[in-house]
C-alpha cells in the first residue's frame, strides 16, 4: 500500500544483500589458495548478457600465474552495488566501472599510467579519455560500445531518399519516409531526449564541457540544435510509446520504422532479422562547424584505492588487459560484438573488416564523442537532460532552458575545478 | 512469572526491535547527520557544512518543482482515493450475493507488486503502438493510436498513472472501510427509519459518514504520507535508462538520482532534501488533521 515503505526496504535489502556479499567476499579471501593465504584477488564484473563471457572471465582469470584471482559475477544493478561496496571499504581489489571524477575525487581508484605506459598511443584517444581526469589514466578500458543511426536500405530506396548527411535532411528523410504503419525515425520513447541530447551538441561544434572545464553549451548554436530535436518531436515523423526502448532493435526489425537510433550490440540481431537490408551512419552535422558524432563507451578495469593488495592489482590488471592481447581479442569479438579499444586490435581482426562492422569501426576512429565524459556529473546531465526535455517535449523555450541548466552546470564545474 | 514475562516479552520484541533500530532509526538517524556535511561518495564525511545542503536544495528549482507538483498531486489523489474507496466499500457492504467474492476481487490488486503492475500497464494497455490493448479500443472507434505514457501534450502519462495507483491502492483503503461500516451499530440505523430517515442518502450523510470518522481521518492521513512517497508506479513508468523526465517526477525519484545517480553519489544533498521532505509531509499532515478534526 505504501510505495516509500516498500522502495525504502528495496534499498535496505539491497544494502543489506551488498554487506552479506562483501562478508562472504572476505570469507573467500580468507581461505586463499594454498601457503599464500589471502593473496586472492577480488575481479568483479557485471553480467554480460552474452553467452559465453562469464565463463571465458573465469578461464582468463585462471591462467594468471602470479596470484590466485576470484571472478565474482554481479547479476542485476551492477553499478548501485559497486558503488556501495567501495564506500563500505569491502569492495573488490579489480572491477570493470565507467570512471567519474567524483570517485578519483574521493580516493576510490589509483592511477594506471605506470601500466599502460608504451602502449598509451594504441587506445582510441576518445576511449581513453573516458578514463581519464586531469591527465591520470584511471581505468584500462576493455570493450567499447558505441551508438548510431541504422537505417533500413529497401525503404530508402523505394522512397528516393538518400541516406541523410545533415540533419535537416534526416529530418526531411524522417517526414517522407513515415506512411500508415512506419514511422520515419525512433530514438526512443521520450523522443530522443535522452540519447540526443549529446549527439545534438556535436552535430553544432557544441560539447558539454570543453577541455577547460567550462560549460560548453552555453551558446546560442545550442539552443539552434536542440530546436532541431524539437521539429523532428513535432513533426509527426518519430515512433513513440514502442513495447521495447531504443536499446532493443525490435523497432527497427519489426519494420515499425525505416530508422533506429540504437546500439552496435543489436547488430547481430537485425543481421539476422534484416540480412543485409541495413546500413548505418553517425549522427549527421547540423552546421559547418558541427561533425558527425557517435556516442562510444567503455568499461575499464580499475583498482580498487582500498584494496590491500593494490600493487598485486595492478599487476594483474596489466598482464591481462595490456599484455595478453590474445584474451582482449577474444572477450571484445568471442561473444556478441563489441569494438576492442586498441587499434592494433581493431585493425587486425577480420570480422570488422566488412560491412556495417567497417563502418562501425570507422565511426569509433574519426566521430567518436565520450557518451558520459568523467568530469559530467549528475548533476549536470540532469540539467541538461531536464531543459533539453522541457524544450523538445514540452516546448519551452530552448534558450532560456538551456541558459539555467548552464547556469547549474557551471557551479558544478566551479566545485569541481575552482 | 514476572521475570518470565519480561524474558517472552524480549523474546518476542527483542529481533523485531533490533531490526527496527539497526534498519530504521540508526539511518534516519545518520541521514540527519549526514545532511549537515558535505558526503560525496562516502557515509562517513568529515567536511561540516553547517545548512548549506539545505539552502542549496531550497533553491534547487528542479526540487521545488517536484514538490509542487507532488503537492498538487496529493490534493487530486487523496480525494479521490478515498471517495472511490468509500465507494467501493459502500456497494460491496451492501450486496447480498458473493460478497466475499467480490471483496477478494477487489482486495486481489493490493497483493500485487508494484513494479509488475507497472510494467503491465506501460507494456501492454498503455503500450503506444497500433496493437496496445487501449489503442486496439480506441481504433474500434476509428481513433488514432496515442503514445500514451510519452506523450506530453495533452499529457496522457497521467492517466496511466493514476489508473494504475487507483487499481493498486484501492482495494486496501476498500477493506479499511469496510472494516468502518461493519462496526457501525445496527440499532443506530434502525432508530434513524424509526425516526423518518430515508435509507440511502439521508442515513448515509447522517449515521454512515459520521460513524466513519475515524478510519475516514486514517485513510486520508495514510493517502497522504503515499502520495509524497510515491516512487515505485512512476519510476518503473516514466523512468528510463537514461534517466527520469523532467515531469511528473516524484520528489523521492528526484532525490534518488541525487544521491545515488550515474555521476556519483552525493548523500549530503539527498539527506538534506530527505529531511526537507519529511518536514513538508508532517506540516501538511498536522494541516490536515487540524481542518478535519475541527
Amino acid at each position: 500500500m505504501n510505495s516509500g515503505e516498500i522502495s525504502r526496504r528495496t534499498v535496505l535489502n539491497a544494502t543489506g544483500a551488498a554487506a552479506l556479499a562483501s562478508l562472504l567476499a572476505a570469507c573467500g579471501s580468507n581461505t586463499g589458495r594454498g601457503g599464500g593465504g589471502g593473496r586472492e584477488i577480488q575481479q568483479w564484473y557485471h553480467a554480460y548478457g552474452e553467452a559465453g563471457v562469464q565463463q571465458a572471465v573465469e578461464r582468463y582469470a585462471a591462467s594468471y600465474d602470479r596470484a590466485a584471482v576470484r571472478v565474482q559475477w554481479n547479476p542485476g544493478d551492477y553499478d548501485s552495488k559497486l558503488a556501495t561496496s567501495l564506500l563500505s571499504g569491502g569492495g573488490p581489489d579489480v572491477f570493470e566501472s565507467t570512471l567519474q571524477i567524483s570517485a578519483v575525487r574521493a580516493g576510490q581508484v589509483v592511477p594506471l599510467d605506470d601500466l599502460i605506459g608504451e602502449v598509451r598511443d594504441d587506445f582510441t584517444d576518445t576511449i581513453l579519455a573516458g578514463h581519464t581526469v586531469e591527465g591520470k589514466v584511471y581505468g584500462i578500458p576493455q570493450a567499447v560500445d558505441m551508438q548510431m543511426l541504422f537505417y533500413r536500405k529497401s525503404m530508402f530506396e523505394k522512397a528516393g531518399v538518400r541516406p541523410p548527411s545533415t540533419v535537416d535532411e534526416l529530418i526531411d528523410a524522417a517526414k517522407r519516409l513515415t506512411t500508415g504503419d512506419v514511422k520515419g525515425l525512433f530514438a526512443g520513447n521520450d523522443g530522443g531526449v535522452g540519447v540526443l541530447g549529446g549527439p545534438a551538441l556535436w552535430s553544432a561544434g557544441l560539447d558539454y564541457v570543453t577541455p577547460e572545464h567550462r560549460v560548453g553549451f552555453d551558446d546560442p548554436a545550442a539552443a539552434t540544435a536542440i530546436g532541431k530535436l524539437r521539429e523532428l518531436y513535432t513533426s509527426g515523423s518519430l515512433l513513440l510509446g514502442a513495447v521495447k526502448d531504443w536499446a532493443e532493435p525490435d523497432a527497427f526489425t519489426q519494420g515499425l520504422v525505416a530508422m533506429q537510433w540504437t546500439g552496435l550490440w543489436t547488430v547481430p540481431a537485425v543481421q539476422e532479422a534484416l540480412g543485409d537490408d541495413f546500413g548505418v551512419l553517425p549522427w549527421p552535422k547540423l552546421t559547418a562547424n558541427g561533425k558527425p558524432s557517435v556516442p562510444v563507451g567503455a568499461y575499464g578495469a580499475m583498482v580498487n584505492a582500498k584494496s590491500e593488495r593494490v600493487d598485486e592489482a595492478k599487476a594483474f590488471v596489466k598482464w591481462l588487459w595490456i599484455e595478453r592481447t590474445d584474451y582482449q581479442e577474444d572477450f571484445n569479438l568471442g561473444y556478441g560484438f563489441h569494438i576492442p579499444p586498441r587499434r592494433s586490435l581493431a585493425a587486425r581482426a577480420d570480422k570488422l573488416k566488412t560491412g556495417v562492422f567497417s563502418d562501425a569501426v570507422k565511426f569509433v576512429q574519426d566521430n567518436a564523442k565520450s557518451s558520459n565524459p568523467p568530469d559530467w556529473t549528475s548533476v549536470m546531465s540532469t540539467a541538461f537532460n531536464d531543459a533539453v526535455s522541457r524544450a523538445v517535449r514540452e516546448g519551452a523555450d530552448a534558450g532560456t532552458e538551456l541558459k539555467a541548466a548552464a547556469a547549474k552546470a557551471a557551479d558544478e564545474l566551479k566545485r569541481l575545478y575552482g | 512469572m514476572t521475570r518470565s514475562n519480561t524474558r517472552a516479552f524480549w523474546l518476542f520484541v527483542g529481533p523485531f526491535a533490533v531490526g527496527l533500530l539497526a534498519f530504521v532509526y540508526v539511518p534516519i538517524g545518520w541521514s540527519v547527520v549526514l545532511s549537515f556535511f558535505d558526503a560525496r561518495n562516502t557515509v562517513t564525511p568529515t567536511d561540516f557544512v553547517g545548512l548549506d545542503n539545505y539552502a542549496d536544495m531550497l533553491g534547487d528549482t528542479a526540487f521545488l518543482r517536484s514538490l509542487g507538483t507532488f503537492s498538487a498531486f496529493a490534493v487530486f489523489i487523496v480525494p479521490l482515493t478515498a471517495v472511490l474507496s468509500l465507494a467501493l466499500a459502500l456497494l460491496v457492504n451492501q450486496i447480498t450475493v458473493m460478497q466475499a467474492f467480490f471483496r477478494s476481487v477487489f482486495f486481489l490488486p493490493t497483493a500485487c507488486s508494484y513494479v509488475v503492475a507497472s510494467l503491465v500497464w506501460k507494456l501492454s494497455i498503455f503500450n503506444g503502438v497500433r496493437y496496445g490493448l487501449a489503442n486496439t479500443v480506441l481504433g474500434w472507434f476509428g481513433a488514432d493510436p496515442i503514445a500514451w505514457t510519452a506523450s506530453t501534450d495533452p499529457p496522457w502519462y497521467w492517466l496511466v498513472l493514476v489508473t494504475l495507483r487507483l487499481w493498486l491502492q484501492l482495494g486496501f483503503y476498500m477493506v479499511l472501510f469496510i472494516a468502518g461500516l461493519q462496526r457501525i451499530p445496527r440499532h443506530l440505523y434502525e432508530a434513524a427509519w424509526i425516526d423518518g430517515a430515508k435509507p440511502g442518502w439521508q442515513t448515509l450523510r447522517h449515521i454512515t459518514l459520521p460513524q466513519l470518522r475515524t478510519t475516514t481521518v486514517a485513510v486520508l492521513l495514510l493517502n497522504l504520507v503515499a502520495a509524497y512517497q510515491a516512487f515505485d508506479e512512476f519510476y518503473n513508468v516514466l523512468g528510463t535508462a537514461r534517466g527520469y523526465p523532467p515531469f511528473a517526477r516524484p520528489p523521492l525519484v528526484y532525490l534518488y538520482y541525487t544521491s545515488l545517480g550515474s555521476g556519483g553519489q552525493d548523500f549530503g544533498h539527498g539527506s538534506a532534501g530527505a529531511v526537507l521532505l519529511a518536514l513538508l509531509i508532517a506540516a501538511v499532515t498536522l494541516a490536515q488533521g487540524k481542518v478535519i478534526t475541527r
